[in-house]
């Protein structure tokens, strides 16, 4: 037991600090406006936006190639704020990409896991947790919600549910949507 | 105490309301019976939430710590009464989402068997972080609405001296007598727990300040410093103001001194504390009890006999409600807390917590009941009344628009919910709805962008990742290749698989050579050595023979 601990904790640790420095070492410079247009994306990295994740999405944003309303994750808000960064009119999300949902997370049925690692292979976050012939799980406090690893799936286990809503993060309602709910 | 009359102050805004505190005022606290049943949440203060102790099934005794605290802002939390751990499970508490939460529910004996003391001292024995921390391990959080850990107010840190402790007795809200009640049967306790705070906190004086419509809770007060005489104490009489109440307004109306904006009160030299959180504290180190019950009004038309009461902490309040009597016919909405800043509560098994001052069952027509919102026709009178001098219109304007940028540059988290302006709205606008909307929204992007930062250094670690597999995978290739050239010397290598398997046989074919060579450094050997050498030679000549392998290179 205490030795599990422990080589958990160091494994933290060294994954910790790898981390740390992949974030100085591989830090990607690049253009400056394209940095502040990716900070505002939501780092869902689904690809909903037609890009291979956000970063290539806010390249194409500064290069003037692509609009701002192709985001659905990050929904109305995500929209304004690009607007308000690039001095842009603010249009609605393009449905074409989608629309914004509800953020959920992927859930894998651990009985039915047959620990192909496909979807392993999917997770842009490396949110999944397996190895070949073993049963998957996801780290649920990783998991972005992007559903990539749904399509995958051979015998179909994965489940995209709504994120546990506690307490603590629980929001009021905008008086506007409960008035046109009432209605 | 023989000091010139205190000179008071005024803060922006403030509404006179009907105060309906006779209601509940008129009589003495009762003790309420201990109930079957107690439902303890594990949060019931500000900060991370306790973390469980005990056991399904296991006896706890009144006072014994069942859950522990957790992080720096947190507080543990303690069995109400003794008995049995019945279940730890998900339990409706008192929060306006009307959501559930861990809870550790008991079975009560009847009998009230209390834990040994751990937490009794004289208090003027210990040094500030020993009574901060016996503090803390009583569960002790401010028992006046917002419910933060006291110990945390205690620690203003060396850098900001503390003048001035205030003890709060305003009690502006209406309907609300809790802190009346007590300051008027137990003055003694609010002195003895509010000298306890001062010598926590080094504080040169303690000023209580009451509102002058509680003339009983004023003279018990003034009675209580001449007995104990105690020095550097002052009770002061302020005008009856909504929200006088409020911290900063307070501060403003003893001292003249303004908190500056997402400011504490340290930083004008003065902590603020209730006279409920005095007294429980003056309970700790009196009679060793950490904090497992409190005094609540329960008032409004709908239920029977409104009053206060001195409930344990876990009561389900249906229970509280039978023991006032129970609901008259015209009960219709039940509020924790008070008309102005409490919020309703859908189902009477929800348990009282630390936190809960009041419990108001309101009849038809006796709280102004939502009316449809018309447009703002930007009459300012929200201007006026704000206490905290925002613009309650322009707050409106952009919640309304979700620009939470714009709702925080006009200072949305100054904004202390009271609830003057919506009160002043000729259009009926939920004012403070939008404005509780805007803040746990913004708090919500700010957790998402967290959790962004996190997805974008993982994703981004993933690429590198993913990149090295492949560099790793062509550097591999490229040894191969490079053995291979080496190997052949300048010979085209067409077919690679070809050349792999000649590139083996080539190492296999040195291998055998150098096997049938002279070991090196052989030169200038002495006769001994070379005789050691011929000696071994001639041991593995016999033993290759002997189990007749690869002889004739040998
Ligand atoms: S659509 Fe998906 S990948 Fe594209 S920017 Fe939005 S979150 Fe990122
Ligand atoms: S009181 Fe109401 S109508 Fe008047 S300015 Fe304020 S929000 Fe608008
Ligand atoms: S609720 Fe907020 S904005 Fe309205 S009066 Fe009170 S402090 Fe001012």
């Amino acid at each position: 037991m205490l030795t599990a601990i422990l080589a958990l904790g160091i494994l933290a640790a060294l994954f910790g600090l790898l981390l740390g420095y992949t974030a100085i070492r591989f830090r990607v410079e690049g253009d400056p406006v394209a940095n502040q247009i990716n900070a505002i994306l939501p780092q869902t990295q689904c690809g909903q936006c037609g890009f291979a994740g956000c970063r290539p999405y806010a390249e194409a944003i500064a290069a003037g190639e692509a609009e701002i309303n192709q985001c659905p994750p990050g929904g109305e808000a995500g929209i304004r704020a690009l607007a308000d960064l690039l001095g842009r009119d603010f249009k609605p999300l393009n449905e074409e990409h989608g629309e914004h949902k509800e953020k959920m997370i992927a859930v894998i049925d651990e009985q039915v896991c047959i620990g192909c690692t496909l979807c392993i292979q999917a997770c842009p976050v490396d949110a999944i947790l397996g190895a070949a012939k073993h049963m998957h799980t996801v780290i649920e406090a990783e998991c972005t919600g992007c559903e990539l690893c749904v399509p995958p799936c051979p015998v179909d286990c994965i489940d995209m549910v709504p994120l546990h809503q506690d307490v603590s993060t629980w929001k009021w309602p905008s008086p506007d949507e409960v008035a046109t709910a009432r209605k | 105490m023989g000091k010139a009359p205190h000179h008071l102050h005024r803060f922006h805004g403030g509404l006179h309301l009907p105060a309906n505190k006779t209601l509940s005022s008129g009589s003495p606290i009762r003790a309420l019976p201990i109930p079957a049943r107690l439902v303890i949440p594990l949060s019931q203060h500000i900060g991370t939430a306790a973390d469980v102790m005990v056991k399904v099934g296991e006896p706890v005794l009144r006072g014994q710590m069942i859950a522990r605290a957790q992080g720096y802002v947190s507080v543990p939390i303690h069995a109400s009464s003794s008995g049995t751990v019945v279940d730890i499970t998900d339990h409706l508490i008192p929060h306006p989402s009307g959501l559930s939460a861990p809870c550790i529910i008991i079975e009560t004996d009847g009998k009230d068997t209390a834990v040994d003391d751990t937490l009794s001292a004289d208090h003027t024995q210990l040094d500030p972080s020993e009574l901060r921390n016996r503090i803390r391990q009583a569960g002790i959080v401010g028992l006046g609405g917002a419910g933060f850990p006291s110990f945390i107010k205690l620690n203003p840190g060396t850098n900001r001296p503390i003048a001035t402790l205030l003890i709060n007795g305003a009690e502006c809200e209406p309907y609300i007598s809790c802190d009346d009640r007590l300051m008027r049967e137990r003055a003694a306790d609010v002195i003895g727990g509010a000298a306890i705070l001062k010598h926590a906190l080094n504080a040169t004086e303690c000023v209580i300040a009451v509102e002058d419509n509680k003339p009983e809770a004023i003279q018990a007060l003034r009675d209580a410093i001449a007995q104990r005489s105690v020095s550097d104490f002052a009770v002061v009489v302020i005008p009856t103001l909504y929200p006088t109440g409020g911290e900063k307004q307070l501060i403003q109306v003893v001292t003249g001194r303004e908190v500056p904006s997402q400011g504490l009160p340290a930083d004008v030299g003065v902590i603020c504390h209730n006279p409920g959180t005095a007294a429980a504290v003056h309970r700790v180190f009196a009679l060793g009890e950490p904090l497992i019950s409190r005094i609540i009004t329960v008032t409004g038309t709908g239920v029977r006999e409104p009053g206060n009461v001195e409930v344990r902490v876990g009561t389900p309040m249906a229970d509280v409600i039978a023991a006032c009597g129970g609901y008259t016919d015209r009960a219709q909405r039940l509020l924790m807390g008070g008309p102005m800043m409490g919020f309703a509560v859908g189902n009477d098994a929800t348990p009282v917590i630390k936190t809960t001052n009041c419990l108001l069952v309101a009849g038809g027509n006796e709280l102004p009941l939502p009316q449809a919102p018309l447009p703002c026709i930007r009459c300012g009178a929200c201007v006026d009344v704000c206490p905290a001098k925002l613009l309650p219109q322009q707050l409106y304007w952009y919640a309304h628009a979700k620009d939470f940028d714009k709702v925080q540059d006009y200072s949305l988290f100054d904004c202390i919910e009271c609830g003057c302006c919506a009160y002043v709205c000729p259009s009926h606008l939920p004012l403070v709805q939008y404005y509780r909307f805007a803040k746990t929204e913004i708090w919500n992007q700010e957790r998402e962008r967290e959790k962004a930062d996190i997805a974008r250094q993982r994703h981004e670690y993933r690429l590198f990742r993913l990149e090295r597999e492949k560099d790793e995978r062509a550097a591999r290739l490229q040894q191969k290749q490079a053995a291979l050239k080496t190997a052949k010397g300048e010979t085209t290598a067409e077919d690679p698989k070809k050349a792999a398997i000649q590139a083996a046989l080539e190492r296999a074919k040195a291998k055998k050579a150098s096997a049938g060579v002279m070991p090196k450094n052989t030169d200038n050997l002495t006769e001994a050595q070379q005789q050691a050498i011929t000696n071994a030679d001639e041991r593995r000549r016999n033993r290759d023979s002997s189990t007749a392998t690869r002889s004739e290179d040998a």
